[in-house]
């Protein structure tokens, strides 16, 4: 009966995994080996063209030479998703912090207002941002009030603080998290022991918040990589992006297995990410065990 | 004798909105002493603790630190250090990294640093654990590292916010003797915060018993149980008979009173002005019964007896009062009464105390 039950309780999961997980990534990457279509689309017929359209480009009498456009996209990105989740992490830690140590009501207030933005609509709000950061709007002043050259639209500066203010809540949470279990002594007891407020954020706060900051790093990183609104409307499509060129690969340049070729790619990019922190978490866990 | 003075709190007062926690707390803490503030929980002797250690700015009032007003310096500037209740080791340190903490903040160079460190772990003998993380201790060794580290920086004062409550009882035993040694040994001035009077009567030179955010009497341990000056204070430290008497006739530190079980008796007193109404307080060891009876007798009749080992408790009820007696047990259970055995009670002139009215 118990173990009818484990096996029989699991299959709505095992189902609804299947259909909505597994097999549109089969499909995937069948695409990705396809050859492409005429007309968009694709034709089954096996091919490794795609990944090999990845690195190298066919030149005249078709031999291949190394051409370095998409790896530069792939590192830009990558390097994109890293500073994006650095200054979440150094702004959300204060944030947090400031948080973490109100009392119970200003708290639950707070959190809820860093979690408010999820009830709009992602582009709604990045449409927002078009405006602010626009030759008219306070963020464009702003800029050409510190001495920004040209207007701030349509930079990558743009597009990262478009990406910095999508991401940062999911920093934020897990640091606050991490802080609020804190005991609160241990930040007095910093003081007590003539460390500056300084001294006890770096030597007290953030060692102890690291696992929050970890848990933050993954949150925003991940889906940094493959961000698609941000490089589209505040980069103005200058800056391309693995998002953007696999929505255009799929789109207007209607190369459905070079898109999912990237696709691929950029998840085996994210399964690496997880897969180390999870090796150095298990790690860390025996080490301390 | 003349001792500095450590600590000098002049008319501090604490409120948390509404809420009066201190009003108008003076005292001085002299060098050298083992001083204790003592209350129930909500009496103000944390807040007060903590005013000291920065943590809280005083309302109104003064703080000094050997003559220097500290009221307002956040707590980093203050050469004072806290054992914490909960120790607030830090947890992602080692013992030693724990201990080292407040030297490398002080700017101590990496040789003298060394030394210190490996002198406070002799001093509270864990020498053999300073590469272990505080989750690896046990509560007492916790507690030892949470002294070491306290200790290290050299504290002009050190304060102990109930740093024993979190001991199971053996241990507390044994860490009340290793903090008066300690204290003995470096010489620093320590303000201990308990609710537990046991300990504030076993460690303390002197004793502050604090309530409803007010001192209610401050003064050596004997001076505290022996001679309490209020009711609080006769209630809070140890246990009491209160009588309601009549005071016949005030001669200097002794009265007079009639007591209700009809007797008359000489009490010791303090702050009683003439006759009248009053109230008296009359320790239940002091109170003699059947051959250890003397002074005036009175005869009563045993209700209730608990028997704890040492001691043996019997609720006894006489003409005009029922009366809290205990006898230590000396000999053997031959001497134990029965409930409902009619026994002889005697008070010698001067046990009993008539509180301030």
């Amino acid at each position: 009966m118990r173990r009818g039950f484990r096996f029989w309780g699991l299959v709505p999961a095992w189902v609804l995994m299947a259909v909505t997980l597994l097999a549109p990534l089969v499909i995937v990457a069948l695409v990705s080996v396809a050859k492409r279509g005429a007309y968009g689309g694709f034709e089954w017929d096996f091919t490794l063209a795609p990944y090999r359209d990845i690195l190298f480009t066919a030149g005249w009498s078709d031999e291949l030479e190394f051409d370095p456009k998409y790896v530069l996209i792939i590192g830009r990105t990558v390097l994109l998703a890293l500073i994006t989740t650095a200054i979440c992490m150094a702004l959300a830690l204060p944030v947090a912090y400031v948080i973490a140590t109100r009392g119970p009501r200003a708290k639950a207030l707070l959190i809820y207002l860093v979690t408010l933005p999820f009830w709009v609509s992602m582009i709604v709000r990045v449409y927002a941002w078009l405006i602010i950061l626009g030759n008219d709007g306070f963020g464009g002043r702003l800029w050409q009030f510190l001495g920004g050259e040209g207007s701030l639209l349509f930079t990558p500066t743009a597009m990262l603080i478009g990406m910095v203010y999508s991401y940062i809540p999911l920093m934020v949470l897990p640091v606050f998290a991490a802080i609020e279990k804190l005991d609160p002594a241990l930040l007095e007891a910093g003081a007590d022991l003539y460390a500056s407020r300084w001294t006890t954020a770096r030597r007290v706060i953030v060692p102890l918040a690291w696992p929050g900051l970890a848990a933050g790093a993954i949150l925003v990183f991940v889906p940094a990589l493959g961000t698609v609104l941000e490089p589209m409307l505040l980069g103005g499509g200058k800056q391309i992006t693995m998002g953007t060129l696999i929505q255009t690969q799929f789109g207007s340049a209607r190369n459905w297995p070079f898109g999912a070729a990237i696709a691929l790619v950029l998840m085996a990019l994210v399964m690496g990410v997880l897969i180390v922190n999870a090796l150095r978490a298990g790690h860390k866990r025996e080490a301390e065990a | 004798m003349t001792r500095g003075k450590a600590v000098e709190v002049f008319k501090v007062s604490k409120s948390f909105g509404d809420y009066q926690a201190l009003k108008e707390v003076s005292f001085t803490i002299h060098e050298n002493e083992f001083f204790t503030l003592l209350g129930p929980s909500g009496c103000g002797k944390t807040t007060l603790l903590r005013m000291i250690a920065g943590f809280d700015i005083p309302s109104t009032g003064s703080i000094s630190l050997f003559g220097t007003e500290i009221g307002t310096l956040p707590p980093h500037k203050r050469r004072v250090n806290t054992v914490f209740q909960s120790y607030a080791l830090f947890p992602h340190m080692t013992l030693e990294q724990n201990i080292a903490f407040g030297l490398e903040n002080l700017g101590w160079d990496k040789a003298r640093r060394k030394a210190r460190v490996a002198e406070m772990l002799e001093l509270v003998h864990m020498t053999p654990f300073a590469k272990r993380k505080p989750a690896q201790l046990s509560g007492g060794q916790r507690q030892r590292i949470a002294l070491a580290r306290a200790l290290a920086p050299e504290p002009q004062v050190l304060l102990l916010d109930e740093p024993l409550s979190a001991l199971d009882l053996k241990l507390r035993q044994a860490m009340r003797d290793e903090l008066r040694t300690l204290q003995r040994q470096t010489g620093i001035t320590f303000i201990f915060v308990t609710h537990d009077q046991d300990e504030a009567l076993d460690m303390s030179d002197r004793i502050c018993v604090l309530g409803e955010g007010r001192i209610q009497q401050l003064g050596t341990p004997s001076e505290i149980y022996e001679e309490p000056e209020n009711r609080f204070v006769a209630d809070f430290i140890g246990a009491t008979n209160f009588l309601d008497v009549e005071v016949l006739s005030v001669d200097g530190p002794r009265a007079r009173v009639r007591t209700p079980m009809g007797i008359e008796i000489e009490a010791a007193q303090k702050g009683v002005s003439g006759p009248g109404k009053a109230t008296l307080s009359l320790r239940p060891e002091k109170i003699g019964i059947e051959d250890q009876a003397a002074g005036e007798i009175i005869a009563g009749t045993v209700t209730a007896r608990n028997y704890m080992g040492g001691f043996t408790h019997y609720t006894v009820e006489t003409r005009g009062a029922v009366l809290r007696v205990s006898r230590r047990n000396a000999l053997s259970q031959a001497e134990s009464y029965a409930i409902g055995q009619q026994v002889r009670l005697g008070i010698v002139a001067g046990s009993a105390r008539v509180l301030g009215q």
